[in-house]
């Protein structure tokens, strides 16, 4: 039980008839490249949503660690270590990078509720959002508005700010969604640096990704697990193929 | 450019918020009524008094993000708080204000609980019903604030023991604008600040700031009680200038102007509020002199051609005029 950072427990999740999650039941051990993949509408962020508190399951349970965590308000889960990023940008436009990963760095530090010393004099906090910037290949623009950032820069911004919530277990919605070519190296140069005590689970469509760093990978379909392996094992699985290419796509 | 020397994001981040050249002009130059119109002295405090308003209001709308169509719920209840005070026996002015202060952010603090859990359309109906069911109250309990007939007998003693409320405004005017200072020298810090900061996220993207821990009720509930304390020493101080309260400091007209004074200016800017406040003051003045019965008609007028062609206020579109090392004013 303590290898274990991340588990769900029968998990289930409707809108009206549409179940969205059905019965999911992973455990993923500590410091652990998971991989989650599927389908479009196989109910992959929907779990991430149900996992961070996002949305509230009909049933079952999460914990993280040993500690229950399935009645947690999002915050807290953030707090004791559970974080995200998201599929689609959620930044803050008109904050530079600097000032964005100083703002999760004081929420995690205790200090984003201080309003009579200013911010420079944080220097501690400030030393550390620069240090996180340093390690993502973003120090060059600290100091430009998240907006005026290019698209793959402004991914990488997405995993600056989960970084600076410390995560024990970071969940990864599609880090590389949309970033061109040129810009991949970085990105994938990032997930790749990570901390090794840091357990990740990703979702993601771009399949070198997914075999580049993935020890273990979940397939989604339907709001379902279902199968989880190997990359070996996931890539001669006949009921994987049947998914991706029996719709006749090259989707993933 | 890969990596920066030690100290250099801090640097950076000081020299953000340090005071510019145009700042300190602006506050010297706010001593000018004294010498260059002191028949207008009058209008001067209750241009900075309003000034004092608008910058409550840019604390929760300008930089939080949370629209309020009631915010002349706690400008009104530090004027009657005052006003009271001085009414029954205690006409000392510091610390009638301050008792009004600690009014106000009572108040505040209670609505402020329900006000953190809802956003947009729904915030702005809150507010709005809060606003008018207290200005309601207050016109119903005539025995205690005078209802319809506003708030009688207000007696000020000396302000610091020494100078009168004379007819001109001279004390009215410094004593106003005293207060003006330092409740913007602490909206300065408090924006400067980590706390303001985490209000800037809250603006910039509520929905990602529980993805990096942040509780953004306490946040808010925060920055509403201070700004419901500087709301209410702002009506305070017209109790305490004009010597009555009358039930229009409560009412929706006294929170749309607000409102309307901080678009002005310019929201989320910090001086947004008082230069809102001089030109809508001013521009009142003179159109009521040239057309007493229409002058809100100028002032639909005005609002409509900033909001077309300054969307970032006056100040926004000052901003783009001048040179880097002005800016940020």
């Amino acid at each position: 039980m303590s290898t274990l950072a991340l588990a769900t427990r029968g998990l289930d999740k409707s809108f009206g008839s549409l179940g969205v999650a059905r019965n999911v039941t992973l455990e993923v051990p500590r410091g652990e490249r998971y991989a989650l993949i599927g389908p479009n509408g196989a109910g992959k962020t929907t779990l991430i949503n149900l996992i961070t508190g996002m949305l509230k399951p009909d049933r079952g349970q999460i914990l993280l660690g040993a500690q229950d965590i399935t009645l947690l308000e999002p915050a807290e889960r953030v707090r004791r270590g559970l974080v995200r990023t998201f599929q689609i940008n959620t930044l803050f436009p008109h904050l530079n990078a600097l000032e964005a990963v100083t703002l999760a760095v004081c929420e995690r530090r205790g200090c984003s509720g201080r309003w009579w010393r200013t911010l420079p004099s944080y220097r501690e906090a400030i030393e550390e959002a620069h240090a996180i910037l340093v390690s993502m290949e973003l120090a060059a623009s600290s100091y430009r508005p998240t907006r005026e950032l290019a698209y793959g820069q402004q991914r990488l911004l997405e995993i600056a700010l989960a970084l600076a919530a410390r995560p024990s277990v970071l969940l990864l919605d599609e880090p590389a969604a949309g970033v061109p070519q040129g810009e991949s190296a970085d990105l994938f140069s990032a997930i790749e640096n990570l901390s090794q005590d840091m357990t990740v689970l990703f979702i993601e469509h771009d399949m070198n990704l997914v075999f580049r760093f993935a020890k273990r990978i979940i397939v989604m379909v339907g709001g379902r697990i279902l199968v989880e392996g190997t990359p070996e094992e996931i890539a001669a699985d006949q009921r994987v193929r049947e998914v991706y290419l029996g719709r006749g796509t090259r989707h993933a | 450019m890969i990596s920066a020397a030690p100290g250099e994001p801090q640097r950076f981040l000081q020299a953000q918020i340090r005071w510019r050249p145009l700042e300190i002009l602006f506050w010297l130059s706010t001593l000018l009524p004294f010498v260059l119109a002191p028949s207008y002295l009058i209008l001067a405090s209750q241009i900075a008094i309003t000034g004092l308003f608008a910058l409550s209001l840019d604390l929760i709308l300008g930089y939080a993000g949370i629209v309020s169509l009631g915010h002349a719920a706690y400008f009104g209840f530090g004027s009657y708080t005052a006003g009271l005070v001085a009414k029954w026996g205690w006409g000392e002015p510091v610390s009638g204000l301050l008792i009004a202060a600690v009014a106000a952010g009572m108040l505040g603090y209670l609505s402020s609980i329900v006000i953190a859990r809802f956003r947009h359309l729904a915030l702005i109906m809150i507010t709005l019903g809060f606003g008018v069911l207290l200005a309601e109250a207050a016109n119903s309990a005539s025995w205690l604030t005078g209802g319809a007939d506003g708030l009688q007998g207000v007696r000020m003693w000396k302000l610091l023991g020494l100078f009168e409320f004379d007819l001109y405004g001279y004390a009215a005017y410094a004593y106003a604008l005293v207060v003006l200072l330092l409740a913007f020298l602490t909206a300065r810090r408090l924006i400067n600040s980590p706390f303001g900061l985490a209000l800037r996220g809250i603006r910039e993207n509520a929905l990602r700031m529980p993805a990096i821990g942040a509780d953004s009720r306490a946040h808010i509930r925060k920055v509403y009680t201070i700004a419901a304390v500087m709301a209410g020493v702002a009506g305070a101080l017209l109790a305490q200038t004009s010597e009555t309260v009358s039930l229009e400091t409560l009412s929706f007209q006294r929170s749309a102007d607000v409102l309307v004074v901080l678009i002005l200016g310019g929201a989320g800017r910090l001086y947004g509020g008082i230069v809102g406040a001089v030109v809508y003051m001013v521009a009142r003045d003179q159109f009521s002199g040239v057309n007493p019965q229409y002058w809100y008609f100028w002032i639909g007028i005005l609002l409509i051609g900033v909001v077309m062609f300054l969307p970032n206020g006056i100040l926004g579109g000052l901003a783009r005029l001048l040179p880097a090392a002005w800016r940020r004013a």
